[in-house]
């Protein structure tokens, strides 16, 4: 992995060894320049194809994309660097009456609960997926009303079903003692919703079923239709932690369609602007570890920075979550030199905080033995589960999207990938002090050769098409897939989120350890159900 | 641990002195659009670019409904706007339904218990309202503690708009509260369903669903516009206006 990631870029000759591979039964467009592969191919070997790219070829799992088209359903399994880099999408059409598809979940666990969700929302049955059923729309919902289908009227309430009240959710361990506590969804002190039912014996956690999408406010659906500005204002809201990483992915994949050319200096400061997110969201992450252990200085400590970095991005854009700034083709606003040489010195008294609070943690015995060797993900589990973001790269698997598909400039500055071995609390926990270093070393790269001029274009059209806009938001891999129509509104808009990868392995490293590790190795993930639920 | 103890005591004392004194440091808030007047272009432009219709007019006169607003800053921004700004924090506001749920009497003034609820927040406002429990703003020096129950609870904070799946949990935790009780809504969504609602997943906000006593606006609210909503809970400060109709000089 550690190798793929630095090696120079190689662009196999895909088509070739495809077609020789499936004659007759997938075609193959490269686009040179830019990284990105499209293979059509037949429904009957979709999920050798993948298999192939995910196995062979050392591809990772980006997102499934379904659009309910007029005449048919488009289906697109998006893959992402690996060997040569680049993007693959491979994709194959149904025609509107077919409900069964094939499952590739069984050899790329990674897509499983891309299959759960679509099967919820469009209705469409994985032949061979074991576990299908209430996911996002949970037991109230009627069976067979799928909204994410073009002929659904998003607009009003639904009628909800009577639950059976002998509904109980399904439970897997059967044992003589075993018992399951319910978690949430309404718990702790301001937790997110979200229901986890851990199944035990006694003191440790054998297994955890979580129950998630208590936050689904339907954005995909919602965004139909709208504009690509008021779909921004979506993107931006749907996660408040990280709104300006998923408004940069959104405005990419738009600009990418129009042609749309972003002007030097709105570039490197929508770099600037996005570490400064990645760094409050690892501060805030770090105390969140901290006060997960009860320890309150320590918390206090984290807390501190984490608000005197609000306030600078209050006063730096007007905005202490950074919203609004995002628009098609750059930024609604300019930093002044004045105020970037104020970022600047503030982030160094910052970082001389954090270094110290970093000392003192390291060597903070009672607080290390709450998180080492506790809740650990393999390297292993990490890529079969297709894990991103932090989590993955403190498991070892470094593959970040600033680096293998980068994006904004990131390509021209000087900066690591922070990773660790181990894949346990400890790790995550120095994998987040370490990138919040880096972004700090990235910001001041930037910032000490601004290019000078505007931060937007005056006057642009939005194009009709689709395309895919990538981000590394501070939690991890994003994608953002978005058809525009001809009269520029959004036909389908597609959002993968670091925290629904995530969260899909956060079992791996919960599971077999005691009760009170669990809000331990969650604040360690450090996950958003916002983020998540979409 | 000693070397923590040292670190905590040299660090000092960080808390606001809000609302002893007004906080002054920035970056505390983000601000809200007030009332304005401007030339018929400039207001006609300012009405359609308003994602969400918190910006109506009258003539030529601009009011800001503050149920509506999500800071998008498309009013603020671009060419020459007429709107004026407020960039204080003390937005939290009484509600029609205030006194629906026989709210909080004098013994409540020292001391409330808080249970928050997610109905669907997007994760600013439940950071913002943790800030509340942490050392620049430190609500427990005001008497407000986080309770984990509702059966202990005497002011329920709800934020987000109020997804399906959550009415259910919501309304449970309302009930759950023992009389006298108030809720409190937080941020845009809570009040008016924000970017999000009203659609098939998403109410038009908490009061929907339960009785709201004290609105407090913003996208998100700042952590001092939320404890000027849990004092105006206990009445140690007086309501805000949730529209903005009157031009400032």
């Amino acid at each position: 992995m550690v190798q793929s990631l630095n090696k120079a870029t190689e662009w196999l000759n895909l088509s070739e060894i495809s077609a020789n591979r499936w004659p007759g039964k997938i075609k193959v467009r490269c686009k040179q320049d830019r990284f990105i592969c499209h293979m059509e191919c037949d429904k009957s070997i979709v999920a050798d194809v993948c298999n192939w790219l995910f196995s062979e070829l050392d591809y990772s799992f980006a997102s499934l994309v379904v659009e309910d088209l007029a005449s048919e359903q488009l289906l697109t399994y998006i893959f992402y660097g690996g060997f040569g880099n680049g993007l693959i999408c491979v994709s194959y059409r149904i025609s509107n009456s077919t409900t069964t598809v094939p499952s590739i979940s069984n050899l790329i666990h990674a897509v499983d609960w891309h299959e759960r969700e679509i099967e919820d929302l469009f209705g469409l049955v994985f032949e061979g997926h074991p576990r299908l059923g209430d996911f996002v729309l949970h037991e109230e919902w009627p069976e067979g009303i799928n909204p994410m289908r073009a002929d659904f009227d998003p607009s009003n309430p639904y009628i909800h079903r009577e639950v059976d009240p002998d509904w109980r959710p399904l439970r897997i361990v059967q044992s003589p003692g075993a018992f399951m506590m319910p978690i949430g969804p309404v718990y702790s002190d301001f937790a997110e919703s979200a229901h986890f039912l851990l199944e035990t014996v006694g003191e440790d956690v054998i297994r955890i079923i979580p129950r998630f999408f208590y936050k689904y406010r339907g954005i995909e659906k919602i965004a139909e239709g709208n504009a690509v500005e008021h779909v921004i204002l979506l993107a931006e809201r749907f996660s408040g932690t990280s709104a300006f990483a998923h408004s940069l992915a959104l405005c990419k994949a738009v600009e990418n369609i129009s042609g749309i050319e972003v002007p030097p200096r709105a570039k490197a400061l929508r770099i600037v602007l996005a570490e400064l997110e990645r760094l409050r969201h690892h501060i805030g992450a770090i105390a969140g570890i901290c006060s997960s252990t009860a320890f309150a200085v320590a918390t206090s400590q984290a807390s501190i920075l984490e608000e005197e970095l609000l306030r600078l991005s209050g006063v730096l854009t007007g905005h202490r979550y950074l919203f609004g700034l995002n628009i098609l083709s750059g930024l609604s606003i300019d930093l002044a030199d004045d105020a970037i040489g104020m970022l600047a010195k503030n982030l160094r008294g910052l970082m001389v905080e954090l270094n110290k609070l970093k000392k003192l943690l390291y060597f903070s015995s009672s607080f290390l033995d709450r998180l080492e060797e506790v809740g650990a993900v393999s390297l292993e589990d990490a890529v079969s589960h297709g894990l991103v973001g932090p989590v993955a790269r403190a498991s070892g698997l470094l593959r970040d999207i600033r680096k293998v598909l980068p994006y904004s400039g990131y390509e021209k500055l000087d900066f690591t990938v922070p990773g660790e071995e181990e894949g346990d609390g400890y790790a995550r926990l120095r994998v987040l002090f370490a990138e919040a270093e880096q972004s700090v070393n990235i910001i001041n790269q930037v910032a000490s050769s601004l290019p000078p001029g505007s931060v937007n274009a005056k006057s642009f059209r939005i194009a009709p098409g689709e395309a895919l806009g990538w981000v590394e938001a501070p939690r991890g891999a994003s994608f953002h897939w978005i058809r525009v129509g001809e009269d520029g509104r959004v036909l389908r808009y597609r959002l993968t989120t670091p925290s629904f990868s995530n969260w899909h392995g956060f079992h791996l490293a919960a599971e077999n350890f005691a009760f009170q590790d669990f809000p331990i190795i969650m604040a360690t993930f450090g996950l958003s159900n916002a983020e998540s639920d979409r | 641990m000693s070397k923590w103890v040292i670190k905590g005591l040299r660090t000092g004392i960080k808390t606001t002195q809000y609302p002893r004194k007004m906080e002054t440091a920035s970056g505390v808030s983000p601000g809200l659009p007030t009332a304005a007047k401007g030339t018929e272009k400039e207001v006609q432009e300012l009405v359609f670019n308003c994602p969400t219709g918190a910006i109506e007019r009258s003539g030529n006169q601009l009011t800001v409904d503050y149920n509506y607003c999500i800071h998008c800053f498309r009013c603020k921004r671009g060419s020459q706007s007429p709107m004026g700004w407020d960039y204080g924090y003390e937005w939290a506001a009484n509600t029609k339904d205030s006194g629906a749920n026989r709210g909080l009497g004098s013994a409540f003034n020292r001391s409330i218990n808080i249970r928050f609820v997610d109905g669907g927040a997007c994760g600013a406002c439940i950071s913002e309202i943790e800030q509340l429990n942490k050392p620049y703003y430190n609500m427990h020096r005001l008497g407000f503690f986080a309770t984990p129950t509702p059966r202990e609870a005497d002011v329920l904070l709800v934020a987000g708009p109020v997804t399906d799946h959550m009415r259910l949990p919501l309304k449970k935790a309302y009930d759950a509260m023992p009389t006298p009780k108030l809720v409190m809504a937080v941020g845009a969504c809570a009040l008016s369903g924000g970017i999000f609602g009203p659609s098939f997943m998403s109410d038009a906000g908490v009061s929907e669903l339960i009785p709201v006593d004290v609105a407090v606006p913003g996208c998100p609210p700042p952590p001092l516009a939320i404890i000027h909503g849990l004092l105006l809970a206990v009445k140690r400060k007086s309501s805000a206006l949730l529209t903005s109709s009157e031009v400032r000089g």
